[in-house]
C-alpha cells in the first residue's frame, strides 16, 4: 500500500468513527472525565510542590551569603554573639557602602497567630531586623500603611502572612507574651518567604526575648556570587568564629528540599494509581466503541481497507478523548487553583510558609502529556483488536 | 427463590468477562486510594490520639522555642493534682547527616518512665539507663536504622547546643531501646538531663518544657489554669496545654490534610460512579432482548430490578473488597519502611466500614437506572429490539 492511499483511509475511517461519536456520546464522556479526573489531580498536587518551590526560590539569592553557626542548618538553632557578628561582616568580599558592611545581622523567632481559615494557632515567624535587612533583599516594598520606627513597640507583617492569619489588621494590637506590639505596615517581598513573616526592630526584639546583643543569623550582600568562596575560606580560617556560609540560595533549596520530595512522591503515587484506574475506564469506552461498530469494521476490511488504518483510527480516537479530558482537567485546575493562597508548616524552620498554588504551563503540559498517554493506551488493545478481527466472523456479527 | 437468581447473576458478568474485569479493576483502585488515604490520615492523627489525657504540657507562653527556668519544677511539683514533672529540651540532635535531624530529648529518666508508662522497656534496661549518666533511651525504629544495640557508644551531634570544650559532639551510650503500642512514635531519643545540663556551655539552668503528669484527666483544665497562674507577670510566663491538643496543633498546622485527602478521594470516587454507570448501561442496554425473554418466561419487574441492581452491587463490592485488601497488605507489609516516615500507618477500622458503605451505595446508584430502565420494560418492546 503506499503511504498516500494508507493515510487517505486513516482519514476516511477516523472521520467515520468521529462522525458516529455522538452515538456513543455517554461511554465517550465517562472516558473524558475520567482522564480529566486524573489530570486535575495531577496537576493540582503538581502546582502545590511548583507554589512551594516558587516562593523559597524566589527567597534564595546567590549574590547573597547566609551565614550560620557551623553544624546549624536552620536560623532557629543557630546563634552568634555581638563580637562574633563584627568579625564576620568584616571578611573581603561583602559589599560595603558609606554606612559600612551590607550584612543584616537577625533574630529568629516564633510566636502564635490564628489561621483565618480554621482559628487555630499556627507558629509564625516573628524576625527582629535593622534597616539593613531591605538591602539584602529584592524587591522589598511597603504596600500599607507604614515601616515601623526602630524602639517602639511596632510590627509590618508580610503581605502572605497577613492574607493566611487572623488579628493583624493594621492598627491592630497584638500581644505575644507580656509585651504588645502594634501594627503599623503590610510589605511584600518579591513573593518570597519573608513574605510569611511579621517584623520588628532587632534590639527592640532582642530586649524584650533577652537575646542581649546576639543574633541568630548573618545575611551577607556579596560583591558577586563568585566571592562567596572567598568568603567562607576566609571565615573557616578565623579562629575567632565557627560559622557555616552558604548562599542564600541553597539555604532555601535545603530547606524545602523535604516538603517538596513529599508532594512529589505523593503526588506521583496518587497519580499513577489513578492513572491506572483511567485507563480501565478508556479500554472499557474503547473494547465498546469497538464491539458496537464490528459490523461496520468488517465491511470495511471487506471493501479492502487495510488493518493498520483500523487500528490507527481507534487510537486516534482514543487519543482525542484522552487530549480532550487533559484539557479539561487542566483547565479546571488552573481557572479554581491557580494563585489559591495556601500556608503550611516547614519541618525545617518549625515555622509557617505561606505559597500560592501555581498552575505553570510546563505543568499543563505534563498534564496534557499523560492523558495522551492514557488515551493512547486505552485505545491499543482494542484497535488491535478491531483490526484482528476475521472479516466473516464479522460481518455475521449482529 | 434467591437461588434461582444466582446462576442468572453469575453468567451476565461472565457474559463480557473483559469488561467486567476492567470495571472491577477500576473498582480496586478508586477503593486502594482509600484505603491508602485513610491510612495516611490515620497516622497523622495517630500522634493526637496515642497523646495521654493525663499529660500537660507547659511551655514558654511566647513559643515553644524560648526556654523557661529549670527552677520551676519544683514549684510545679508542688501544685494540687500534679503527680509527676519532667523537663525536656529540643536537642538539635544529628547523626551522620545533618539534615537529617533525629528528634530528641534530655530529659529525668526516672521521672520520664513514671509519665509515659506507655513505653515498652526492659526493667533491666530502664535500671541501666536511670543509672548511666550518659545512657539514652532510643526508639525501635532508629536502632534498627543505625543498626545500634544496647551498650553501642554513639557520637550524637547537637546543631544547638555546645559542651563547655566547644565541641558539639556528646557521647552516649545506648542504655535501653524502646518500642511502643501500635501507632506510636519509636524514632526518638531520650538523653539524661544530669549530663546534658552540666555539659552544656550555653543556657544553665534554662530547660524547653515540662511534662507534667496530672492524676484525674478531668481536671486537666484546672490544673493547666494553676500552673499558669503560678508563673503570670514573671519574666517567663507559662502556657500550659494537654499533650493531646498539643499534639493537635502541629497537625493542624500542616495544613488541612483531611480536606485535601477528601478532595482527590471524592474526585476518584465521582470517577468510578460513572465508569461503573455506564458499564450497567451498556450491558443492560446489550441485554433488553434477554431481559425481555426473562420477562416472557414469568420473571416478575421487580426481579428484574433486583437482579440489575446485585449484578452492580456485586461489582463495586468484589473491586471494593479487593481494594480494601490491597490497601491493608501494603500497609503490613511496608511497616518497617512506614516505622521510619509515618508511623502509624495502617487501614484503621473505621475506614472498613465506611469501605463497606460506599460499595454497597456506589453499586446501588451506579445500578439505579438501568435497573429501573430494566424494570420498566416491555415484553413487546424488548423482543423487537435486536
Amino acid at each position: 500500500m503506499n503511504p498516500a492511499s494508507w493515510f487517505n483511509q486513516v482519514v476516511t475511517v477516523t472521520e467515520m468513527n468521529l462522525r458516529n461519536l455522538p452515538a456513543r456520546l455517554g461511554t465517550s464522556l465517562v472516558a473524558v472525565i475520567g482522564i480529566g479526573g486524573v489530570v486535575a489531580v495531577l496537576v493540582s498536587l503538581l502546582s502545590m510542590g511548583e507554589g512551594f518551590r516558587a516562593a523559597l526560590d524566589l527567597s534564595g539569592r546567590d549574590d547573597v551569603a547566609m551565614i550560620l553557626r557551623g553544624g546549624s542548618s536552620d536560623e532557629l538553632s543557630s546563634g552568634f554573639s555581638r563580637d562574633e557578628f563584627n568579625v564576620i561582616v568584616s571578611a573581603p568580599g561583602i559589599v560595603r557602602d558609606a554606612r559600612g558592611p551590607v550584612a543584616s545581622g537577625e533574630l529568629y523567632t516564633i510566636v502564635d497567630l490564628p489561621m483565618r481559615s480554621t482559628g487555630t494557632a499556627a507558629n509564625v515567624p516573628f524576625r527582629g531586623v535593622t534597616s539593613r535587612a531591605v538591602d539584602v533583599r529584592d524587591q522589598f516594598r511597603i504596600v500599607a500603611g507604614r515601616m515601623f520606627e526602630p524602639g517602639k513597640d511596632e510590627v509590618i507583617i508580610g503581605r502572605g502572612a497577613f492574607a493566611q492569619f487572623g488579628n493583624v489588621d493594621l492598627g491592630r494590637v497584638v500581644t505575644w507574651g507580656s509585651h504588645s506590639w502594634r501594627v503599623v505596615g503590610i510589605f511584600e517581598a518579591g513573593g518570597s518567604v519573608s513574605e510569611s513573616e511579621v517584623w520588628t526592630d532587632l534590639t527592640l526584639l532582642q530586649g524584650v526575648y533577652r537575646r542581649g546583643n546576639s543574633v541568630q543569623c548573618v545575611r551577607a550582600k556579596l560583591e558577586s556570587p563568585a566571592t562567596l568562596r572567598s568568603v567562607k575560606a576566609a571565615l573557616e580560617r578565623d579562629p575567632r568564629v565557627n560559622v557555616s556560609v552558604r548562599s542564600e540560595r541553597d539555604f532555601y533549596a535545603d530547606q524545602s528540599r523535604i516538603l517538596i520530595g513529599l508532594v512529589k512522591y505523593v503526588g506521583t503515587t496518587i497519580a499513577v494509581l489513578m492513572g491506572i484506574g483511567a485507563v480501565f475506564a478508556a479500554l472499557n469506552t474503547m473494547y465498546s466503541a469497538v464491539s458496537s461498530r464490528t459490523r461496520e469494521i468488517a465491511t470495511l476490511r471487506a471493501l479492502g481497507f487495510g488493518a493498520a488504518p483500523v487500528v490507527t483510527s481507534v487510537l486516534l480516537e482514543s487519543v482525542m478523548l484522552g487530549l480532550l479530558g487533559g484539557i479539561v482537567g487542566g483547565v479546571l485546575v488552573y481557572f479554581v487553583l491557580n494563585g489559591y493562597q495556601a500556608s503550611t508548616l516547614n519541618w525545617a524552620s518549625f515555622s509557617q510558609i505561606t505559597f500560592a498554588f501555581t498552575v505553570t504551563p510546563r505543568l499543563l503540559v505534563t498534564g496534557l502529556v499523560y492523558s495522551l498517554i492514557l488515551g493512547f493506551i486505552g485505545g491499543l488493545l482494542p484497535g488491535v483488536r478491531a483490526a484482528r478481527m476475521p472479516v466473516t466472523a464479522g460481518l455475521r456479527e449482529l | 427463590m434467591i437461588a434461582k437468581y444466582l446462576p442468572l447473576l453469575g453468567s451476565s458478568l461472565r457474559r463480557k468477562r473483559l469488561r467486567t474485569f476492567f470495571t472491577v479493576a477500576s473498582i480496586l483502585i478508586a477503593f486502594l486510594l482509600f484505603g491508602l488515604a485513610e491510612s495516611m490520615r490515620y497516622a497523622f492523627a495517630s500522634g493526637v490520639e496515642v497523646a495521654g489525657a493525663d499529660r500537660l504540657l507547659t511551655m514558654h507562653k511566647i513559643s515553644f522555642t524560648q526556654l523557661l527556668p529549670a527552677s520551676y519544677e519544683n514549684r510545679i511539683k508542688a501544685v494540687d493534682g500534679v503527680v509527676a514533672v519532667a523537663p525536656q529540651t529540643w536537642f538539635g540532635a544529628w547523626f551522620r547527616d545533618p539534615h537529617n535531624q533525629i528528634p530528641a530529648f534530655p530529659t529525668k529518666p526516672e521521672t520520664f518512665l513514671r509519665i509515659y508508662p506507655d513505653f515498652i522497656v526492659p526493667q533491666a534496661q530502664k535500671q541501666a539507663w536511670i543509672a548511666d549518666r550518659t545512657g539514652i533511651l532510643i526508639g525501635h525504629a532508629l536502632t534498627d536504622l543505625y543498626g545500634w544495640k544496647v551498650g553501642d557508644t554513639v557520637p550524637l551531634k547537637s546543631s544547638i547546643w555546645r559542651k563547655l570544650d566547644g565541641s558539639d559532639t556528646w557521647d552516649v551510650t545506648v542504655r535501653a531501646i524502646f518500642d511502643m503500642p501500635e501507632g506510636g512514635d519509636t524514632r526518638q531519643i531520650f538523653l539524661n538531663q544530669d549530663y546534658f545540663e552540666e555539659g552544656k556551655q550555653m543556657a544553665k539552668g534554662y530547660i524547653g518544657w515540662y511534662v507534667i503528669k496530672i492524676r484525674d484527666p478531668d481536671q486537666a483544665r484546672t490544673v493547666s489554669r494553676r500552673i499558669d497562674a503560678l508563673f503570670a507577670n514573671s519574666p517567663a510566663e507559662t502556657k500550659t496545654s494537654s499533650e493531646r491538643a498539643m499534639a493537635q496543633s502541629f497537625v493542624n498546622q500542616v495544613g488541612n490534610i483531611g480536606a485535601i485527602l477528601t478532595a482527590i478521594v471524592g474526585a476518584v470516587f465521582f470517577t468510578m460512579l460513572l465508569v461503573t454507570a455506564n458499564t450497567m448501561a451498556q450491558s443492560v442496554r446489550e441485554r433488553t432482548n434477554e431481559i425481555g425473554v426473562l420477562k416472557t418466561l414469568g420473571y416478575s419487574n421487580p426481579g428484574v430490578l433486583g437482579l440489575v441492581l446485585s449484578e452492580s452491587v456485586l461489582i463495586t463490592t468484589l473491586g471494593g473488597v479487593l481494594g480494601m485488601a490491597a490497601a491493608w497488605w501494603i500497609g503490613v507489609q511496608f511497616a518497617s519502611v512506614f516505622r521510619q516516615y509515618l508511623p502509624g500507618f495502617q487501614v484503621p477500622g473505621s475506614a472498613f466500614v465506611a469501605a463497606g458503605i460506599y460499595m454497597v451505595g456506589l453499586g446501588l446508584v451506579a445500578g439505579a437506572v438501568p435497573a429501573v430502565q430494566a424494570m420498566r420494560l416491555s415484553i413487546v418492546e424488548a423482543l423487537r429490539r435486536d
